[in-house]
C-alpha cells in the first residue's frame, strides 16, 4: 500500500508551527504568568492520499497539532499550508469554505454526539451549515447512503445517539465527518474509546473509506500497533516538538531516536513467549511540564544515551537516511546499526560506542 | 493443598429498567498462593462485577450475590459478617483500581491514606503507622517520600497516584492482590514502569494477583494462568501459552486476530469480530458468542456449552467445537474444518 502514493506536491504542509497558551493568575486582573509551550517548533507534510500518523503520550502536543490544522485554534506562530494556501490567519468568513474541504473524527463517540438530536439530524447538520443539499428529501437521501457506507442499517437515522453502542456511534461520527465530501479528515485517537473486537471494525472502515473516497487523514492516537496498522508515514511527537519521523515500517523496526524506542520498547506485545522472555527495563522518570520544559533536548532528562552538550543544545531535525528524520544528535553512532532486533532491549548507556 | 482463592458458581445480578442482566453468571475459577492470573474481556463481559463480587463490593440494590462460594484462604467470604468482611477488604485483599484520580481521597493527604488503612488493620499507633507509610512509599519508587506523604493527590502526577494505590494496597501484607485495569488510564512508558514494579512487588512479597484488563499485551507480559471472560462467563482458561498459541474458543481466537500486532509488518486487512457487543438483557438460550461465531453450528443455539477440559492439561473451553479447534485445524474466515 505504500508504494500506491505518488509524491505529489503536498496536501499539507506545516512549518514551524508554535501553539502556546498563556498561564494567568489574579481574579480581576489577570496577567500571564508563563505559558504552556503545548506545541513547540513543528514541521511535517501530508501527501495527498496517505495517512500521516501523529504518536505520543498525554501532554505531548499531538491533538493541540489537530486542532490547530483544523483552525479551532489559532496558533501563535508558523505556517499551516493547505493546497497552497497559508491557513494559519485565515478570518471566519475564509474559514468556512476551508471547513467543507477538512473534518475531524473525535475521540469520544459519547461526548461528541448531540444526546439531544437524532443521528439523521446529527449527519444532515453540516449539509444545513454549509448550505449543502437544501432540499430535504435529498438532504434525508444523502443521510442513508452515508449511514451505509459507514456500514449502518439507514433506520438508524431515526435513532438518538443512546440507543446505539459505542462503535455504532463511532460509525455516526465518521458519517457525520464525510457529510460534506471533504477531502482530509483529522482524526483524533477515532478507535481509542472502543472495545477491542469493534476496534478493527473501525479500522477497517476507516481504511475503506481511504480508499474508497481518496481521502487524507492525519491520524493521531496513542496506541502504536493502531498506528502501525494504519498510517503510511509516522511522526513522534514529544513534549511539543517532532522527534522522529519516518515511513511506519522503517520507524517501527529501524528506530532511531531514543524516546522512539523506549516507546516501543514500553508496549506489551499480545504474545506470552516474547513477553516473559524479555528483559525488560522501562524508560525511567517522566514527562515533563510543558510550562518550564527541559533546555537543550527535551529528551535529555529521561534519555540512557545523554551526553553532556544534550543538555544545552537543541537538536534539530536531520534527515538520516531519505524520508527518515530524526532530532537527536546522537543517532549517526554505530549505537543504533546492525542491532537485529532493533526494538527491544534497552542498550545502558556505557555500552554505546563512540 | 487447597488454593489461596476458590470461586465456585459465582452468580451476580442487576436490576436494571430493561430487565435483569446477569452480569456474572456461573464463574468458577481458581488462585494459588503467590502466583498471577488474569481475566480478560471487553466492557460488559463481567471482569470487574466478578472482582466486586470478591471484595462483596456490589452495591446492593441493583446488584445482588445470588449464588455461589468465595473461599479465600479457608474461610467463606459470603458468610463473613460486614466487620469481618471490612478487615479482610485493604487487609489480607489488596486493591488496585483503574482511575488513581479517583480512587484516592482528594482532601485527605497521602501520608493519612496510607496510615488509616495501617491503624485500621494492623491498629499501628500513628508513628509508627508513619514510619511504615514512608517505608512503603519509597518502596514503591516514590522519591522523597517524606514529603510526598504531605502532598494531596492532585499534586502527584497519575503514575505517582497509581504507585501510591500499590502502596496502600501492599501496606497490610495481602495475600491476594486484585488490580482493576491498573494500567489503563496510563500512558505506555509509565505503564510499563508500573507493570514492572507490581510484578516485582508481588515476586518478592509472594502476594498473589489478580489482574483484570481487556490489553492483550498486558496479560501475555503478567499472567501465569489466564480467563477470559465473555457476557458474564468464563469461555475459556489456561496458561497463558495455551490460550495465545492455542486457543479454543472461536471468541479468543477473534479477539487474538482482531488486535493489530505492533512487532509484526502490517497485514493487508484486520480480521475483526463481527457483530456487536451482546445485549446482556437478551441473551438466548445458547452460547451468547453464538451470534458472532464463524464456527456456530446449529446446536450452540439451543445449548450453552460448559468450561470443558480440551485435552491440554489445565486448559478449558466453554465451545461443543473446542477440539477441532486444536492448532487452529479449522480453515480461518470459513468456519470449515480442514
Amino acid at each position: 500500500m505504500n508504494d500506491s502514493v505518488t509524491p505529489l506536491r503536498p496536501l499539507l504542509e506545516v512549518k514551524g508551527l508554535r501553539m502556546h497558551f498563556p498561564v494567568t493568575e489574579g481574579i480581576l486582573v489577570r496577567r500571564a504568568v508563563g505559558e504552556v509551550k503545548a506545541v513547540d517548533g513543528v514541521d511535517f507534510t501530508v501527501r495527498r492520499g496517505e495517512t500521516l500518523g501523529l504518536v505520543g503520550e498525554s501532554g505531548c502536543g499531538k491533538t493541540t497539532t489537530g486542532r490547530c490544522i483544523l483552525r479551532l485554534e489559532r496558533p501563535t506562530d508558523g505556517k499551516i499550508i493547505y493546497d497552497g494556501k497559508d491557513i494559519a490567519n485565515l478570518d471566519r468568513k475564509e474559514l468556512i469554505a476551508l471547513r467543507r474541504r477538512i473534518q475531524v473524527i473525535f475521540q469520544d463517540p459519547y461526548s461528541s454526539l448531540n444526546p439531544r438530536m437524532k443521528v439523521g439530524s446529527i449527519i444532515a447538520e453540516p449539509m444545513k451549515v454549509h448550505g449543502v443539499e437544501p432540499d430535504a428529501g435529498r438532504r434525508s437521501t444523502r443521510v442513508h447512503e452515508l449511514l451505509s457506507v459507514c456500514g449502518l442499517d439507514p433506520k438508524f437515522a431515526d435513532r438518538y445517539p443512546h440507543e446505539m453502542s459505542g462503535g455504532q456511534r463511532q460509525r455516526v461520527g465518521i458519517a457525520r465527518a464525510l457529510a460534506l465530501n471533504p477531502e482530509f479528515i483529522v482524526c483524533d485517537e477515532p478507535v481509542s474509546a472502543l472495545d477491542v473486537s469493534i476496534q478493527a471494525q473501525v479500522i477497517n472502515l476507516l481504511e475503506d473509506l481511504r480508499e474508497r473516497f481518496g481521502l487524507t487523514y492525519l491520524f493521531i492516537a496513542h496506541d502504536l500497533s493502531v498506528v502501525r496498522h494504519l498510517c503510511h508515514r509516522v511522526a513522534v511527537m514529544y513534549l511539543g516538538r517532532i522527534v522522529e519521523l519516518a515511513d511506519a515500517d522503517t520507524l517501527f523496526d529501524h528506530p532511531q531516536h531514543p524516546y522512539t524506542r523506549a516507546l516501543l520498547a514500553a508496549v506489551p506485545v499480545p504474545d506470552p513467549d516474547i513477553e516473559q522472555g524479555r528483559d525488560f527495563r522501562p524508560v525511567q522518570g517522566e514527562v515533563p511540564s510543558p510550562i518550564n520544559p527541559p533546555s537543550g533536548c527535551v529528551f535529555h532528562p529521561r534519555c540512557p544515551i545523554a551526553v553532556e552538550s544534550c543538555s544545552h543544545t537543541r537538536p534539530e531535525a536531520r534527515e538520516t537516511n531519505p524520508g527518515h528524520h530524526v532530532a537527536c544528535s546522537q543517532v549517526h553512532q554505530t549505537f543504533f546499526v546492525g542491532e537485529r532486533d532493533s526494538r527491544f532491549p534497552t542498550v545502558p548507556p556505557q555500552a554505546i560506542t563512540h | 493443598m487447597p488454593p489461596l482463592l476458590q470461586i465456585t458458581e459465582l452468580h451476580t445480578e442487576f436490576r436494571t429498567g430493561a430487565g435483569v442482566v446477569r452480569a456474572v453468571d456461573g464463574v468458577s475459577f481458581s488462585v494459588e498462593a503467590g502466583e498471577t492470573i488474569a481475566i480478560v474481556g471487553e466492557s460488559g463481559s463481567g471482569k470487574s462485577v466478578t472482582a466486586m463480587s470478591i471484595l462483596r463490593l456490589i452495591p446492593e440494590p441493583p446488584g445482588r450475590i445470588t449464588a455461589g462460594q468465595i473461599v479465600f484462604a479457608g474461610r467463606d467470604l459470603m458468610r463473613l459478617d460486614d466487620a469481618a468482611m471490612r478487615q479482610v477488604r485493604g487487609g489480607e485483599i489488596g486493591m488496585v483500581f483503574q482511575e488513581p484520580m479517583t480512587s484516592l481521597n482528594p482532601v485527605l493527604t497521602i501520608g493519612r491514606q496510607i496510615t488509616e488503612a495501617l491503624e485500621q488493620h494492623r491498629g499501628s499507633d500513628h508513628a509508627t503507622a508513619c514510619r511504615r507509610a514512608e517505608e512503603l512509599l519509597g518502596l514503591v519508587g516514590i522519591a522523597d517520600p517524606a514529603r510526598r506523604l504531605k502532598q494531596y493527590p492532585h499534586q502527584l502526577s497519575g503514575g505517582m497516584r497509581q504507585r501510591v494505590m500499590i502502596a496502600i494496597a501492599l501496606s497490610c501484607d495481602p495475600k491476594l492482590i486484585i488490580a482493576d485495569e491498573p494500567t489503563t488510564a496510563l500512558d505506555v512508558t509509565i505503564q510499563a514502569q508500573i507493570l514492572e514494579l507490581m510484578r516485582q512487588l508481588t515476586r518478592r512479597f509472594t502476594v498473589a494477583l489478580i489482574v483484570i484488563t481487556h490489553n492483550l499485551g498486558v496479560v501475555a507480559r503478567y499472567a501465569n494462568r489466564v480467563n477470559v471472560m465473555y457476557a458474564g462467563r468464563i469461555v475459556e482458561s489456561g496458561l497463558a501459552h495455551a490460550i495465545y498459541h492455542d486457543p479454543r474458543h472461536p471468541y479468543t481466537m477473534a479477539l487474538l486476530h482482531s488486535v493489530p500486532r505492533l512487532d509484526r509488518p502490517r497485514q493487508m486487512r484486520l480480521d475483526p469480530v463481527s457483530g456487536q457487543p451482546p445485549d446482556l438483557t437478551r441473551l438466548g438460550a445458547g452460547c451468547a458468542f453464538q451470534p458472532r461465531c464463524r464456527f456456530a453450528v446449529p446446536g450452540c443455539a439451543i445449548a450453552v456449552p460448559p468450561l470443558a477440559p480440551t485435552g491440554t492439561a489445565g486448559h478449558l473451553a466453554a465451545c461443543f467445537r473446542s477440539q477441532e479447534l486444536a492448532n487452529q485445524k479449522v480453515a480461518l474466515g470459513t468456519g470449515v474444518v480442514a
